[in-house]
Formats: C-alpha cells, structure tokens, sequence
C-alpha cells in the first residue's frame, strides 16, 4: 500500500520482498542532491534523528569506501557503519547498513537518484533486509509500543 | 499469503475495491450483499475480497446473526496504519532538513566533495 501525498514522502512496503521503499521529490537537481548524500559536512545537517546530535566517525564515499556514525541523546550513543559498495555520482548510490546495537543485522539501501528537469530531482531509496520480522521492526523503530508489542496487541485483537 | 501481519494487512489494503469496501465499514457494519451492491461485480467476487480482509484481521464476520453482518477491526486498521504513517512522518522531516541544506547549497556544486574524488576503487 502506498500512502500519497502531494510531493511528500511515500512508503511503499512490499508484500513480497522485505523491503521498504521511500520515494520523495526535490526541488533540486540530483547533482546537489547526490552530494547532500555523499560530503559529510552536509550529511551531518539533515541525516539525524531530530533531538539526536550526529557525529561521524568517518566518511569515505568512494565505490569500496565505508562510513560509520555516531547518534548521541541524552547520555546515550548509537552507532551505525556499512560500506558503499557502488558510488555512481548524480545517479546511483548502493551502500549497507548495520546498526551496532544489532551487528549480525544488515539492510542493503539502494537510492536512485532520477532527473525529472527543470531543477528537479526523484529520490528512490529502497532498504531490503533478510527477514520479513527484521523488515517489520524497522519500520516499527521509534514507536512508543515496539513492534512486539503491536503483536502481541494484534493476536489479542485477532484471537477475541 | 504474505508472510506477515504488516505485509498482510498492506497488501489488503493495496486493491482499491477492498480499501473502498473498508471506507464504507469505517461507517457502520454490513451485509455481504449490501457490500456488494454499487459495485458492477459478483457476490462472489466481494466475498473473495472479504476474505483477503478477513485473513489480514481488519473485518470480522458475527458467526451467530443469521444476516452474518461484516465489521471493521478498526483497531488492528488503526495500529498497522499508525506503524507506517509515523514512520513516513519520520523520513519527511529528515527529508525537510534535506530541502534546507539544498537550498544554502550553491547551484554551480559538483556532485561528490573533493575527498571522494582523490580516486576510485578501495579506500587508502
């Protein structure tokens, strides 16, 4: 199912593949676009959880480069790394993803960056995990009831 | 049938016949025949939809009544609706940061910074 609005974000989730798709539109072209992506200085501006201070580690946005990132809130640090296994300057950009708390966990993310003219610029970014439950908790992460808890709410609800 | 109760409830809801039909329970309760009254298909066809509804756990069918009326889970609609709405909200405000910096950055910029462009292939 995909929730529209006006060039607003749109989440796509896949019956068939864990995967989650987010398409958004910019009034930029991809080349600004891309290097919003791909130059630290400018990561750091906008990647973050809002009431998260970001800090990278490091930074290597080159086809076979890694990155790795910290998320800091009240006392507490997430970190985050992956590799970028394909850098395609304004048009591809395919990287992994791992969050440390949960390290034997990885999602592929995929962004595809597509010239619409006019200055204007879609981003496709795809996030495929290895499990539908993985895929479930993902875009369940930050909800004051976690995803299993909305189960458990669930087999109630299904079961009276 | 798609493995799980999110999948299962999204691709219900991907068919715009049964996200009609659940529109029109979000107002009251209704037969399998009132159901499928403005719509140019079978009474079998509607309860082939209803099916997919039911298997996802958004409608419920009273097994006692003898007109078997259908009901909306709206509680089960609402909690799988709210998991990916406030994840979209999540990625949108990322994203509205994201216009921003777009629009301080110069319009002449290349599209990777200078550090990513020393060379290709593995990091040194």
């Amino acid at each position: 199912m995909t929730t529209t609005r006006a060039h607003e974000t749109e989440i796509t989730v896949d019956p068939n593949v864990p995967l989650v798709r987010i398409t958004r539109e910019f009034d930029a072209p991809p080349q600004k676009v891309f290097r919003a992506h791909t130059d630290p200085e400018l990561v750091v501006q906008w990647l973050g959880p809002r009431r998260h201070e970001m800090r990278i580690d490091h930074f290597d946005c080159r086809t076979g480069g890694s990155y790795r990132y910290v998320h800091a809130s009240d006392g507490n640090e997430y970190g985050f790394h992956g590799c970028f296994h394909e850098v395609r300057p304004s048009e591809l950009l395919i990287q992994t993803f791992t969050f440390e708390g949960e390290p034997d966990g990885v999602a592929l993310e995929r962004m595809l960056f597509e010239d619409l003219g006019g200055g204007r610029t879609r981003l496709t970014s795809t996030s495929l995990v290895d499990s539908f439950e993985a895929r479930d908790a993902f875009v369940a992460s930050g909800m004051e009831e976690g995803v299993r808890e909305g189960y458990e709410r669930l087999d109630e609800l299904l079961a009276g | 049938m798609a493995a799980d109760p999110l999948s299962r409830v999204f691709s219900a809801l991907a068919d715009p016949t049964r996200r009609d039909m659940v529109a029109r329970l979000a107002v009251a309760d209704a037969t399998v025949n009132e159901l499928a009254a403005p719509y140019d298909v079978t009474v079998q066809a509607v309860s082939k939809h209803l099916k997919v509804l039911e298997e996802a756990g958004l409608v419920s069918r009273t097994r006692e009544a003898q007109r078997r009326p259908v009901h909306l889970e709206a509680k089960v609609f609402d909690l799988m609706t709210k998991w990916i709405e406030r994840y979209r909200l999540q990625a949108e405000e990322r994203y509205r940061r994201l216009d921003d910096v777009l629009r301080a950055m110069p319009d002449d910029v290349e599209a990777t910074p200078p550090t990513a462009r020393r060379q290709t292939g593995a990091p040194t």
